[in-house]
């Protein structure tokens, strides 16, 4: 067998590199950081997010601040399609970037703080990002990246309890929301938000304080640091996007099966980058959607395999796949033709030389457990 | 039963006379992590030295495991088809993958021995 993985210098670091590192950390180079893919197993990982609470460290990706005078952010819509006017103070939504034919630039997290707005983005895609906004925006928005900061995530049925003893208030936050909290005298601002299809939160704090905080909840509360390895597969359990994989700038949120997340006045009357193709497409169906598959065997369908229809016509392609610890078995998204994307769909996968037996299944994999209040 | 055998791609071999058992390293299942598939070759094939003849996969990734001598296929571990954490628990013993006849026994000349594949492996550890 051949063990080796493509590598290259990496280059960055994350604040917390040394702290992985002595907890016995495999790094790997991910959008040009060296980062945990797991340290003590990818499924124990996994299980544990799970049934208990893990700490990711995610402060590879993009942390960007826009300021307004007016807090006026409507001019954003064009690029990024959600109703900025109707975003309250400290409420996130999910969303994208766009480009001229509605192909999707990257996914991001956007939530409305009191300076202005704060955007969350993929680690490959935050500085492209930023001179995307800024070319938009234009010089009456003061826009920065912001690199002095890290980011966190604790995820789990257990995140809220023991994230409460550290951090006064967050038990109480709402799903999808954000606010300003204090730590150890230092202003934080956490969301309850994530990427595992589990209840967590998302903490933004100065990269000179964040080993504190971490060291704190691991010592304190024994909580364990979870790896990009078991990211991966919780957030496609979930039924999750991957930037990159599932998505890229030639899918448009419509063929990504994430029309919900665009509000139904823009939904109707456009006003943003592709509406005319994303209306069409809205109303007339696209040709190919992301759906969820499960292989009948257990070999896993991983990225690039292809997709046939029951009489073995090509319809389509996996984007990402993997074993899934929580339903004991392999799961994969892919791209299939609309005709083909029923939920009970028979498909079938070419793995290595064999077309394997498959389903289109009802995503997520694995029942969300988010906080309602 | 002669002293195990190794090769450069993380298998091992156990040879009985003319009989060779295969599997794969402790240091590569430490290195590939949690194993959650094995797909096994058909009895009776026969296999160049070399040639990929069984394929494992993580989480992350599927590799091959290569027939490191020539020769036909004249047992498999089903046990480790059907719960390939065997793979990872025992790999050089009940995690072992296939048998096989061996044609060349000139071919075992090539392969290393324990001390030298711990040597090899500190060295590439990938």
């Amino acid at each position: 067998m051949n063990l080796s993985t493509k590598t290259q210098a990496p280059a960055l670091r994350t604040p917390l590199y040394d702290f992985h590192k002595s907890l016995g950390a495999r790094l790997v180079n991910f959008a040009g950081y060296e980062m945990p893919v797991q340290y003590e197993g990818i499924i124990q990982e996994h299980i544990l997010v799970r049934k208990s609470a893990g700490i990711f460290d995610v402060s590879h990706m993009g942390q960007l601040f826009i300021k307004h005078p007016e807090n006026d952010f409507s001019k954003l819509t064009t690029i990024i399609p959600i109703n900025f006017d109707k975003l309250e103070l400290h409420q996130s939504k999910y969303s994208f970037l766009l480009n001229g034919d509605g192909g999707i630039v990257d996914d991001l997290i956007v939530t409305r703080i009191d300076e202005g707005l704060q955007i969350i983005l993929n680690a490959a895609c935050k500085y492209n990002d930023s001179t995307l906004i800024k070319n938009h925006l234009g010089y009456s928005f003061d826009i920065q990246l912001n690199e002095n900061l890290s980011l966190i995530a604790i995820q789990g049925p257990k995140a809220a309890s023991i994230l409460e003893k550290f951090i006064k208030g967050v038990s109480k936050l709402q799903f999808m929301h954000g606010n300003k909290f204090i730590y150890n005298d230092k202003k934080i601002y956490v969301t309850r938000s994530g990427y595992t299809g589990e209840d967590g939160f998302e903490i933004s704090i100065e990269n000179i304080y964040v080993k504190n905080l971490v060291e704190e909840l691991v010592n304190k509360e024994k909580v364990k640091l979870i790896g990009l390895g078991a990211r991966d597969s919780l957030r496609l359990e979930a039924g999750l996007c991957l930037y990159g994989h599932d998505l890229s700038p030639t899918t448009t949120p419509i063929e990504a099966n994430l029309s919900w997340a665009i509000p139904k006045n823009l939904k109707e009357d456009g006003g943003f980058n592709g509406d005319k193709i994303i209306l069409h497409q809205i109303k007339n169906n696209p040709k190919r959607v992301r759906v969820g598959i499960t292989p009948e065997g257990k070999a896993i369908a991983r990225e690039g395999v292809k997709i046939f229809s029951k009489n073995n016509t090509e319809i389509g392609i996996v984007t990402s796949g993997t074993f899934g610890p929580s339903v004991d078995g392999p799961i994969s998204m892919g791209y299939v033709d609309f005709n083909s994307s029923k939920v009970g769909e028979k498909l079938l996968l070419k793995i290595r030389d064999n077309l394997l037996p498959a389903k289109v299944t009802k995503l997520p994999f694995y029942k969300k457990n988010y906080a309602k209040h | 039963m002669t002293e195990k055998r190794y090769t450069k791609k993380h298998e091992w071999i156990e040879v009985n006379g003319n009989s060779a058992t295969i599997g794969i390293t402790s240091h590569a299942t430490t290195q590939l992590g949690d194993i959650v598939f094995v797909e096994l070759p058909q009895l009776q094939k026969v296999f160049e030295k070399d040639q990929a003849a069984a394929v494992v996969e993580s989480v992350k990734a599927a590799s091959d495991v290569y027939c490191p001598l020539s020769g036909e296929i004249t047992d498999i571990n089903k046990k480790i088809v059907d719960d390939p954490s065997i793979v990872n628990k025992d790999p050089e013993s009940k995690g072992w993958f296939f048998k096989i006849k061996i044609k060349n026994q000139d071919e075992l000349k090539q392969l290393m021995t324990k001390e030298e594949y711990v040597s090899y492996s500190k060295e590439n550890p990938n």
